[in-house]
């Protein structure tokens, strides 16, 4: 097999379970990258008693990683409670699917974003959110652990290229420890710029190359 | 396993036994290098076989022999053009280039690289059929300027330039003009005498040639520094021994392109457009006729290109596609963005390029197999429900 993806890949991009949408959703979430152009939209039916996933279903405009960690992905989470499934991460998903190309993770991670946000969509319906809190370092950084350098299939904040973060007025500024003609910076801005402007007291995302 | 049915010629080609069997002696008997005509039997016919094949080269965009330099391939022959000149000029004339936006990688990376020396680079816009502005190119010529690198096909969309038009401007302005026709030569005819260009990149291996040969025409007296050390060969301008089977092997390469053949890739590619043109939501890039014979160039929205490619891969067909997914670099095709398209078109948009080996019932067999693909990624893309 010359392709880079595993058996168990190809066959979920082959036969994706779970395909489809759910007409009366009870949430339902579109998440999408504009530097890749993929998108992901999740449809969920709960259990109102037990908040169990009743049924779950996915649409993807994506390539093969993407639709295959869209079938994985609802497949693990179906029958879990909203709190179980929000704690399923990339890794397991990429682990069930017999692991991923580096370059392809982000295409992948989008679809485990997808889950998050209906899960999140759920919660914002039926009143189960937490108060609004202001934007911190620590959120910002736990949201760059979810953009992935396509060099090494690692996020940034592992591969220690983040070099700071500063947050204040509404403006989150990024320093990024790697040159601004590197092959991936065009797209690790966008992925950035993807992952801290949706925060409600965001205003401007400003993300600096210095390397 | 289904037969392959290959459709990427653009990427590179099938080599033609008929090719291999002329280079073979090269290879087995002849494998000397090239000497003077005072060398060994061996070495002479090896130097006369090699001055045959340039020969050959030469004579079909009508130059003489000795304009032929002999390259790795195209990549090389593109860096020899763009930084031969500017070494050659740089100091003397002056230190602005003029491009464009849809060039490939070597012209395009060429011309950053003489960036960063400080040299100023023009980088032309085409409309949105993949053409430059003629009065625009005309303007953007200045008294520093000396080169101009216009490519004569577009690798992705196969939109042709007016190389003829364009050599106009650039004789009538006093300025060298480079075009890369890796993707036109030997198929798409050029006539050095009627268009006046003085350097021109060419490649082997898209012609049914081998890979690792390629060659770059500079026309005499064209100023040109030697950017890569090494020995006198190919007229003191690419140093390394001569790769005289590849060179035998391209001189056969373009005897072996017709016009009839030509013409009938043409008419399956015609064919293959207006079928996938049925596709609803579906859209031809490029140049309806100012186009290589061999190229169509296709966007399906809704759907990802990589995710067609995998698809048609499963049944036995091997296209390219300018998705951000596919590439290298996770960036969506430089050319469908520069023709005003954005992130979408790219992401959809497929690659089918003919060849010496592809028959007629391929077209409809593909048809099919399209049809089929895009269908059913539909059906599970989130977009273009009609909502």
């Amino acid at each position: 097999m010359p392709l880079p993806y595993s058996e168990t890949v190809m066959e979920h991009f082959r036969n994706p379970k779970n395909v489809g949408r759910i007409e009366d959703a009870d949430a339902k979430s579109v998440e999408g990258s504009p530097a890749c152009g993929d998108m992901v939209a999740v449809y969920l039916k709960v259990d109102e008693a037990s908040l169990r996933i009743k049924d779950i279903k996915f649409e993807s405009y994506g390539c093969a990683s993407n639709i295959a960690t869209g079938s994985i992905i609802t497949e693990l989470a179906k029958g879990k409670t909203l709190d179980e499934a929000k704690e399923i991460t990339w890794q397991q998903a990429s682990d069930a699917l017999g692991g991923l190309p580096p370059i392809k993770t982000h295409c992948s991670v989008l679809a485990v974003d997808g889950l998050r946000a209906a899960i999140e969509n759920y919660e914002e319906r039926h009143g189960l959110v937490k108060e609004r809190t202001a934007t911190t370092v620590d959120e910002v950084m736990r949201r760059l652990k979810h953009v992935m350098n396509p060099m090494v299939g690692l996020d940034l904040v592992r591969t220690k290229v983040v070099k700071g973060v500063e947050v204040s007025d509404g403006v989150v500024k990024i320093t990024i420890d790697l040159p601004a003609d590197h092959q991936f910076s065009a797209n690790i801005r966008e992925e950035v710029s993807d992952k801290i402007a949706p925060l409600w007291d965001v205003k401007t995302v400003d993300v600096e190359f210095v390397g | 396993m289904t037969e392959l049915t290959y459709l990427d010629n653009a990427a590179t080609t099938r080599l033609d036994e008929r090719v291999l069997e002329a280079m073979r002696p090269y290879l087995f008997e002849t494998y000397a290098v090239a000497t003077s005509q005072f060398g060994y039997s061996p070495g002479i016919e090896a130097k006369d076989a090699l001055d045959s094949a340039r020969a050959k080269i030469a004579e079909r965009m009508g130059a003489s022999a000795e304009e032929l330099v002999f390259t790795s391939g195209s990549t090389e022959a593109s860096n020899l053009a763009v930084k031969g000149v500017s070494m050659a000029l740089g100091e003397k004339k002056g230190r602005h280039i003029v491009t464009t936006r849809v060039e490939d990688f070597p012209v395009l990376y060429s011309a950053r690289a003489l960036q960063k020396q400080g040299f100023e680079v023009t980088f032309l816009e085409v409309d949105e059929l993949g053409r430059i502005d003629l009065n625009q190119l005309e303007q953007s010529i200045t008294d520093a300027t000396i080169l101009v690198s216009v490519q004569s096909a577009n690798q992705e969309i196969g939109t042709l330039q007016d190389v003829a038009e364009i050599g106009n401007i650039c004789r009538n302005k006093g300025v060298l003009f480079h075009t890369d026709a890796t993707h036109s030569f030997p198929r798409v005819p050029l006539d050095v005498n009627i268009a006046p260009v003085d350097l021109v990149t060419v490649t082997a291996h898209l012609a049914h040639g081998p890979k690792g040969i390629g060659g770059l025409y500079v026309r005499q007296g064209t100023p040109l520094g030697k950017w890569m050390d090494g020995g006198f060969q190919e007229f003191n301008l690419r140093p390394g021994e001569e790769n005289i089977p590849g060179a035998v092997g391209f001189a056969r390469a373009v005897e072996l392109v017709t016009p009839e053949e030509t013409a009938r890739l043409q008419s399956m590619r015609d064919r293959l457009v207006d079928r996938l043109l049925q596709v609803p939501n579906s859209q031809l890039n490029g140049h309806p006729t100012w186009r290589l014979p061999h190229n169509a160039n296709i966007s399906f929205r809704f759907v990802e290109g990589e995710s067609i490619l995998l698809h048609l891969d499963m049944r036995g067909f091997a296209v390219s596609t300018g998705s951000a997914c596919f590439s290298r670099s996770l960036e969506a095709s430089h050319v469908i963005l520069a023709i005003g398209g954005n992130h979408e078109r790219a992401h959809g948009s497929v690659r089918f390029t003919f060849g010496r080996f592809n028959k007629d019932e391929d077209v409809d067999a593909l048809v099919q197999a399209i049809t089929d693909v895009i269908a059913r990624l539909r059906e599970i893309s989130p977009l273009g429900k009609g909502e």
